[in-house]
């Protein structure tokens, strides 16, 4: 092997990357918050006494769970816009990116609501309640601190799965990379350092939810590093 | 400018079993890795399980795509001439050995401690613990999670279009290139996924639920 590696370039392109990763994490952020707002909602219509309701957003959770993201996202980038609906990429990008999420995140958030003792439920009822204040506090919060750990790994995904954006858009970390490789042809190095970049993102995303685990939800975690 | 036709229809069901081929090399190829990366992070030496560890860290960290990248790119400076099915055989059995591993890492945790701590005042040593005792009750643990696993591998095969694999979403993008019916076209595409996708994931349910049952 006598190839040379050379990164100097890639410390020249510093402020592309810089804005790639920015506009990644801008977008990620915005899907996790959106996401979940869509995830509450479908968890909210899946445990309703509507049985079409129920119907619908079980078909919205197997349609998406069950099809590839790049797939979502060329139907709704390339095959919308024939039905009169046109986004930019990046919007494009962030809607497909959310809709993804939010059939995952309905399910995790459901199975919390789930876990949620009826008694409490009744209890609330009992001292007259109204539907709503039951939702939100008897039912929705004990329901995401139950399912914080899931809600944050799917978190994580979501930045990752944000490199897929690059086959339509041109601007996020992935797309950066693509478009630097074709100018200097130096690919190995460029994906070598973004990947990393990308590690370094879902390694402080991953602590910052510990951090909130740790502080706002006082349960410990299983132990992972244990023999056999 | 061509219309979508049964020929184009043919074209992404026969596009389908490269799909099909790569999912199961990917899992085969995660399945050894992903035992091996298991085994080493229940092992009793605590630099291997940290090692196990950050393998897992690592590649759960970075995206599938960059991953790809890596793999096709790298082999060229190693000197390789790699074509795309290799690269993608490659980078999928990483990517598989790394989330079955953690999967399974899980199943032979989950074993109750007692099981363990009996075989250790047996004199057992380590392989005899992991192949006797502890391994054969996570594997009945282990299978629903694992099929989950498939249909998120399954699902993944998709990105092998981005290095130029021909499987499903590749033949659905060149036939969307040349009949620009692109709602049609990934609609199928979709579809025959969902197809592959939703009775997989069933069975995974229904397995688990079978465990749960006393």
């Amino acid at each position: 092997m006598n190839y040379v590696f050379h990164f100097d370039f890639i410390w020249q392109s510093r402020d592309e990357l810089l804005r790639g990763a920015l506009l990644t994490l801008q977008l990620s952020a915005e899907t996790m918050l959106f996401g979940l707002l869509l995830g509450i909602l479908g968890a909210w219509a899946k445990t309703s006494r509507h049985k079409a309701m129920r119907g619908i957003v079980q078909v919205y959770i197997e349609a998406i769970r069950n099809t590839p993201f790049l797939v979502q996202l060329f139907l709704i980038y390339l095959g919308l816009p024939r039905l009169g609906l046109r986004f930019t990429p990046d919007s494009a990008a962030l809607l497909a990116m959310v809709v993804n999420l939010g059939a995952y995140a309905t399910e995790i958030v459901r199975a919390g609501i789930e876990a949620v003792p009826r008694g409490q439920i009744e209890a609330g009822r009992a001292l007259g309640l109204r539907p709503w204040p039951i939702f939100r506090c008897i039912i929705i919060v004990p329901a995401l601190q139950t399912v914080f750990p899931a809600l944050a790994s799917q978190f994580i995904l979501v930045v990752l799965g944000s490199s897929v954006i690059s086959t339509i858009s041109a601007e996020e970390l992935t797309a950066v990379a693509n478009n630097l490789q074709s100018q200097s042809f130096r690919p190995f190095e460029i994906y070598f350092v973004v990947g990393g970049i990308y590690l370094a993102m879902s390694l402080g995303f991953q602590a910052i939810f510990a951090g909130i685990q740790r502080v706002a939800l006082p349960s410990a975690p299983a132990p992972e590093d244990t023999p056999i | 400018m061509r219309h979508f036709s049964i020929d184009e229809a043919w074209l992404l069901i026969f596009a389908t079993r490269w799909t099909g081929l790569l999912t199961l090399t990917a899992f085969v190829g995660g399945g050894i890795g992903g035992a091996i990366v298991a085994v080493a992070r229940v092992s009793p030496l605590r630099f291997v399980r940290l090692i196990a560890a950050s393998y897992i860290r690592v590649l759960q960290g970075i995206p599938l795509l960059i991953l790809l990248f890596l793999v096709f790119f790298g082999a060229n400076i190693l000197g390789l001439r790699i074509d795309p099915w290799t690269a993608a055989a490659v980078g999928y059995g990483l990517y598989g050995s790394a989330f079955l591993g953690e999967i399974w890492r899980g199943c032979l945790q989950a074993v109750p401690r007692g099981q363990r701590d009996a075989a250790v005042a047996l004199a057992l040593s380590f392989p005899q613990r992991l192949c006797l005792v502890v391994a054969p009750q996570a594997a009945r643990i282990a299978v629903p999670p694992s099929v989950g696993f498939m249909v998120q591998l399954l699902k993944s095969t998709s990105l092998a279009s981005v290095i130029g694999f021909t499987e499903l979403t590749w033949t659905g993008q060149m036939i969307n290139n040349v009949t620009f019916q692109p709602l049609i076209v990934f609609g199928m595409v979709a579809g025959i996924y969902f197809a592959l996708c939703w009775p997989l994931s069933l069975l995974s349910i229904r397995l688990e639920q079978r465990l749960l049952r006393p």
